[in-house]
């Protein structure tokens, strides 16, 4: 195994030490079951497709949120980054909803549009724009105006300036957006299936937690956090190290 | 043909360039000399339509190029893409010659920080003359470059504008570079600056 996959393991593995001392300093499995215990219910879930079946709808929802949290996100960053006067007016909306607690968002999304998926993926959205917007306005702010000179004198078409003018010099900020995106998304999306709805993760741990089945609540947790590692690093890394490789080249 | 008449470009309060008024044939050169902190870039951009804002009237054909103090290449692109990008409708094979003309044609799937200084800014001289401009202007691009580099580049943009003979508007405070392009000098003086009486140099062909 290279260096670069080495660390990361080694790192997890470690983790897992920890529950196992904790858990055995602990001895009682209500509380806090060994690791290996787990596998049994897990391979359980995976046989009934019960698993699979909550784990894909939560997946779901996230790639939604996500899509669309990014994509307006980024569209009134940079529209906020390059134009000071829309700042101006946009920025007040900005610090309201960035302090908004996301439970607040979750009830009022599910009390006005109603107990439904759209409400679900609104909510989502909402909590995260701010925070897409923030980090992308900062990267606008910082584009550099001799390369936005250049465009303009020799007429750059605008789909072709944002793509490989702007879009490359705002790399970085996206990818921090994204990664620090899929995050917090996918923790909102489990406190809204929590909330009101009756399928994915969220409502699985919901079930779970009103039995006081702590083994059931970690099977379904940490199945989904494999998913998002696996997202992580088959996606989110590769992608980052593909536009990097200008620095490094 | 260019036609330039700013009659007033002011940053708030503070007036900087005042009347001036200049034309550029095809195939001329114009270079504006001036101490630096005169207001010689602030022209420019309004020149090259970078800053609209100023009161007069400049007429300005379509294909025009620019070339930077500093190379403004786009560094996550490939040196050949620098070229392609910015001229959809040149292909490959004409982006090569280019490459070829200002002696970088090896380079052409190398990011530009691959490259060094000198041939970064070949590329961006490159990048001027593949669209053809009918109009090219340059801010003081052979200033920080020691003696050997610029004596290059001034051959290569000599030699550039003898084959494309575009009208050329070049800012600097080196008069000798204008004299060597062989440049219809206009001084910018004052507070607000406008155009010095001309002096008819010798190396000026009537």
């Amino acid at each position: 195994m290279s260096d670069r996959g080495l660390v990361p393991a080694l790192s997890l593995f470690g983790l897992l030490g920890l529950w196992i001392v904790a858990a055995t300093l602990g001895d009682d499995p209500t509380v806090l079951p060994q690791p290996w215990s787990l596998v049994g219910p897990f391979l359980q879930e995976v046989q009934s497709g019960d698993l699979l079946f909550h784990l894909g709808h939560t997946l779901v929802r996230v790639i939604w949120a996500f899509v669309l949290a990014m994509t307006i996100g980024m569209a009134l960053g940079l529209v906020m980054g390059r134009f000071p006067a829309v700042d101006r007016w946009l920025d007040p909306w900005l610090v309201v909803f960035l302090n908004l607690p996301a439970l607040v968002l979750i009830v009022l999304c599910y009390l006005w549009i109603g107990l439904n998926e759209t409400a679900a993926i609104v909510a989502v959205t909402l909590n995260k724009v701010p925070n897409v917007t923030t980090m992308i306005r900062e990267g606008a702010r910082s584009f550099n105006p001799d390369l936005d000179a250049m465009a303009k004198v020799y007429r750059m078409p605008p789909v072709a300036r944002l793509r490989h003018v702007l879009l490359p010099q705002l790399a970085p900020f996206i990818a921090a957006a994204a990664r620090s995106g899929v995050a917090v998304i996918w923790k909102i999306v489990l406190v809204v299936e929590f909330l009101g709805r009756s399928s994915g993760i969220g409502f699985k741990i919901h079930l779970y937690f009103q039995l006081f089945d702590v083994a059931m609540v970690l099977v379904y947790a940490l199945s989904f956090i494999m998913v998002m590692l696996l997202v992580e690093w088959s996606l989110l890394q590769p992608w980052e190290r593909r536009v990097r490789r200008w620095r490094t080249a | 043909m260019i036609r330039v008449d700013v009659t007033r470009k002011t940053y708030g309060t503070t007036q900087v360039l005042g009347r001036i008024a200049f034309e550029i044939q095809r195939g001329e050169t114009v270079a504006i000399l001036g101490p630096s902190g005169i207001g010689k870039s602030t022209l420019l951009r309004l020149v090259a339509g970078i800053d609209p804002q100023f009161e007069g009237r400049i007429d300005r054909p379509d294909k025009m190029a620019i070339v930077f103090q500093e190379p403004t290449l786009l560094l996550w692109r490939s040196v050949l893409q620098n070229l392609t990008l910015i001229h959809p409708t040149l292909s490959d094979d004409g982006a090569r010659a280019m490459l070829d003309k200002v002696g970088i044609a090896n380079k052409s799937g190398l990011f530009p920080g691959q490259l060094s200084l000198g041939q970064q800014r070949r590329l961006s001289l490159a990048r001027a003359f593949a669209g053809a401009p009918e109009f090219l202007i340059m801010d003081e691009p052979f200033v920080s470059l020691d003696a050997k580099t610029a004596e290059v580049m001034l051959t290569l943009t000599e030699a550039l504008i003898a084959e494309v003979r575009p009208a050329t508007l070049f800012v600097t405070h080196a008069r000798p570079e204008a004299e060597r392009l062989r440049a219809r000098v206009l001084e910018l003086r004052g507070s607000p600056a406008s155009l010095a009486p001309r002096l008819v140099s010798g190396l000026e062909k009537p």
